[in-house]
């Protein structure tokens, strides 16, 4: 009787978690006549799959594409080699101020976005970075707190004397971290690649206030402005939708094993 | 590497020792962990102390900068409908939000946590709103929300109930935005499970053999084991309330009659509207304060009410199970 129970409440709930995400694939290939009908269509009787050519093309969101895959790419290559670095300088060495540094490399995780995000605008407005895509692009060189954590925890698990080892043997500190930290380190750096193509992917309100011209968008922003145009119907909005979510929802589907476990690690230790 | 590892023990312990001396001193890790340093100066550590300046600064983007003391803090406080509207609107959402979001969340990974057929299938169904954009979010609900064509009203219409136009009313638009924020919250979901995974099974075992029944078995421990993964998702949830901004540029746009103006737009309209910098960085100071003071006051709280089981540590090898049942699970 309890498993009846626990199967129909996951049944019912998966249901109503899915249904709005069903719903936007099946508005996205509908006809503009079976669009807006009450009671709705759920499935549509003609497949309308040049919607989403149609959309494309409403706006430059090619344009948008490579602007956004620039910013991923060169944002997730910069945590990836920063994060690496700084984790491996708290997690192996002991020097002055370690701890004291460390514990603000944790509260700056809790300092809101908005407190900063003033200043930082004028910073780049200063250095006229305003309107390109270094904003979204640079910071993330200089590493991010919570995967510098993540990152740090790993290596803390990875015993010492495989340092030692090599450094017997004459290696430096950089070979060791090269040679022998960094291949073991793989779980970890692919959770932090996976949260930071993610985060980037989906950004919004970077794009939002950095970018002024519609040359500089990323697809979050192009989408975004879809709403209050006039004349773009339901279905592109839609199509667009759902084609930009593909990445992220590809890359849960094959990563799903290490995004879950590495959120539920935050959880514990958090 | 081996050959020289095995030759001479002595020799390698006077090595050791000289490493282990090593690790200190130097300007090696100075070197490694600048680019933090450095970023964190440039972008956190700089802009948070400018942004406290320019809080005492009249600073329009372009134009003459006036110093004006407290005058945009005196502002907020005396002088500003809007400040007000914004911080009830946000207070509502949080009180509405935060407690449904970790209810849901615990329900959810309860359920997850069963012994079912299938759970990574489930899993996955609630979790993956939460992997798309904030923007695509938006935009699914305001289709979602649409009061004649909607499928929620439509979904609602079988059984009779005649559902409001969503996003254009006053009443229902707040509400909107909880059911729409709570949708991609999945990862306070795993968070709760591992949390529930990582509960030690003969708790449960003496606990049936001392009689209790499974609702006691969830007051006496799933509960009490818990509450350092509750207290967690407390403050992350209270946090992400004053941060929302996305569904309400995207969804109401603060509308209608001002019902969804959260904080977090009004600071962002001070700023990239309207160009007041000085005014808005003393809005965001402010809300940070008033972050702080909640989840201050959650921790202190949390000594009455969180439980912290010393057991778990003295018993690695057990956690480490749990953990990696948590992982395949």
């Amino acid at each position: 009787m309890r498993k009846v129970i626990t199967y129909t409440l996951l049944i019912v709930f998966s249901l109503l978690f899915i249904a709005p995400l069903f719903w936007a694939v099946t508005t996205a290939l509908k006809s503009p006549q079976e669009l807006y009908l009450f009671p709705p269509k759920w499935i549509p009787s003609e497949w309308k799959f040049s919607n989403f050519a149609e959309a494309w093309n409403i706006q430059p969101f090619n344009l948008f594409l490579k602007n956004t895959v620039t910013v991923t790419a060169l944002s997730t290559l910069g945590q990836l080699i920063s994060c690496t670095l700084v984790a491996y300088g708290f997690a192996r060495f002991q020097f002055k101020g370690r701890d004291f540094l460390f514990l603000i490399v944790l509260a700056t995780m809790m300092i809101p976005w908005e407190v900063t995000m003033i200043p930082q605008y004028m910073e780049f407005n200063y250095l006229g970075w305003i309107n390109t895509l270094k904003p979204l692009i640079v910071p993330s060189w200089f590493g991010s707190a919570y995967y510098i954590f993540l990152l740090r925890q790993f290596i803390l698990t990875l015993p010492r004397e495989l340092d030692e080892a090599a450094t017997i043997d004459g290696a430096s500190k950089l070979t060791v971290l090269f040679r022998i930290i960094v291949p073991l380190m793989g779980p970890s750096l692919i959770l932090v690649g996976v949260f930071q193509v993610m985060s980037c992917w989906n950004d919004y309100l970077g794009p939002l206030i950095f970018l002024n011209d519609q040359t500089k968008y990323t697809l979050t922003l192009g989408l975004s402005q879809f709403k209050g145009m006039y004349g773009v119907d339901m279905q592109s909005i839609m199509a667009i939708t759902c084609l930009i979510s593909i990445p992220p929802l590809a890359i849960f589907f094959f990563a799903q094993r290490y995004i879950v476990g590495g959120i539920a690690t935050t959880g514990i230790k958090g | 590497m081996a050959q020289t590892y095995l030759q001479n023990t002595r020799e390698q312990t006077a090595a050791l020792k000289l490493l282990r001396k090593r690790r200190w001193g130097g300007a090696a890790p100075y070197l490694f962990i600048f680019p933090w340093i450095f970023g964190f100066v440039v972008f956190t550590l700089g802009p948070l102390l400018f942004s406290l300046i320019i809080s005492f600064f009249d600073w329009p983007i372009v134009g003459k900068v006036t110093f004006i003391g407290i005058d945009n803090y005196v502002e907020m406080f005396t002088d500003d409908p809007m400040f007000w509207k914004s911080l009830s609107v946000t207070l509502k959402f949080a009180v509405l939000f935060v407690p449904l979001n970790i209810v849901l969340a615990l329900a959810l990974a309860m359920l997850l946590n069963q012994k079912v057929r299938g759970s990574a299938i489930f899993r996955t169904a609630f979790y993956l709103p939460s992997v798309i954009s904030g923007v695509a979010l938006a935009m699914i609900w305001s289709w979602v929300y649409s009061g004649e064509y909607g499928i929620l009203n439509y979904f609602l219409s079988l059984f009779g109930i005649q559902g409001p136009d969503w996003l254009n009313d006053t009443k229902w638009s707040l509400v909107a935005m909880v059911i729409a924020s709570l949708w991609g919250q999945g990862s306070m979901m795993l968070i709760f499970l591992a949390g529930l995974k990582g509960i030690p099974k003969d708790l449960y075992e003496s606990a049936s053999i001392d009689g209790a029944g499974k609702i006691r078995q969830f007051f006496s421990v799933t509960i009490p084991m818990i509450t350092p993964t509750i207290l967690f998702n407390l403050i992350t949830s209270i946090i992400a309330a004053f941060q929302q901004l996305t569904l309400a540029l995207l969804l109401t746009g603060g509308g209608p009659m001002k019902s969804t103006y959260f904080y977090a737009m009004y600071m962002y309209e001070n700023a990239f509207k309207y160009y007041k910098m000085g005014y808005s960085a003393a809005n965001a100071w402010f809300m940070f304060l008033i972050v702080l003071v909640l989840t201050f006051l959650v921790f202190k709280s949390s000594e009455a009410w969180v439980f912290y089981e010393g057991e778990m540590k003295k018993n690695p090898q057990k956690k480490l199970k749990a953990r990696k049942g948590g992982q395949t699970g």
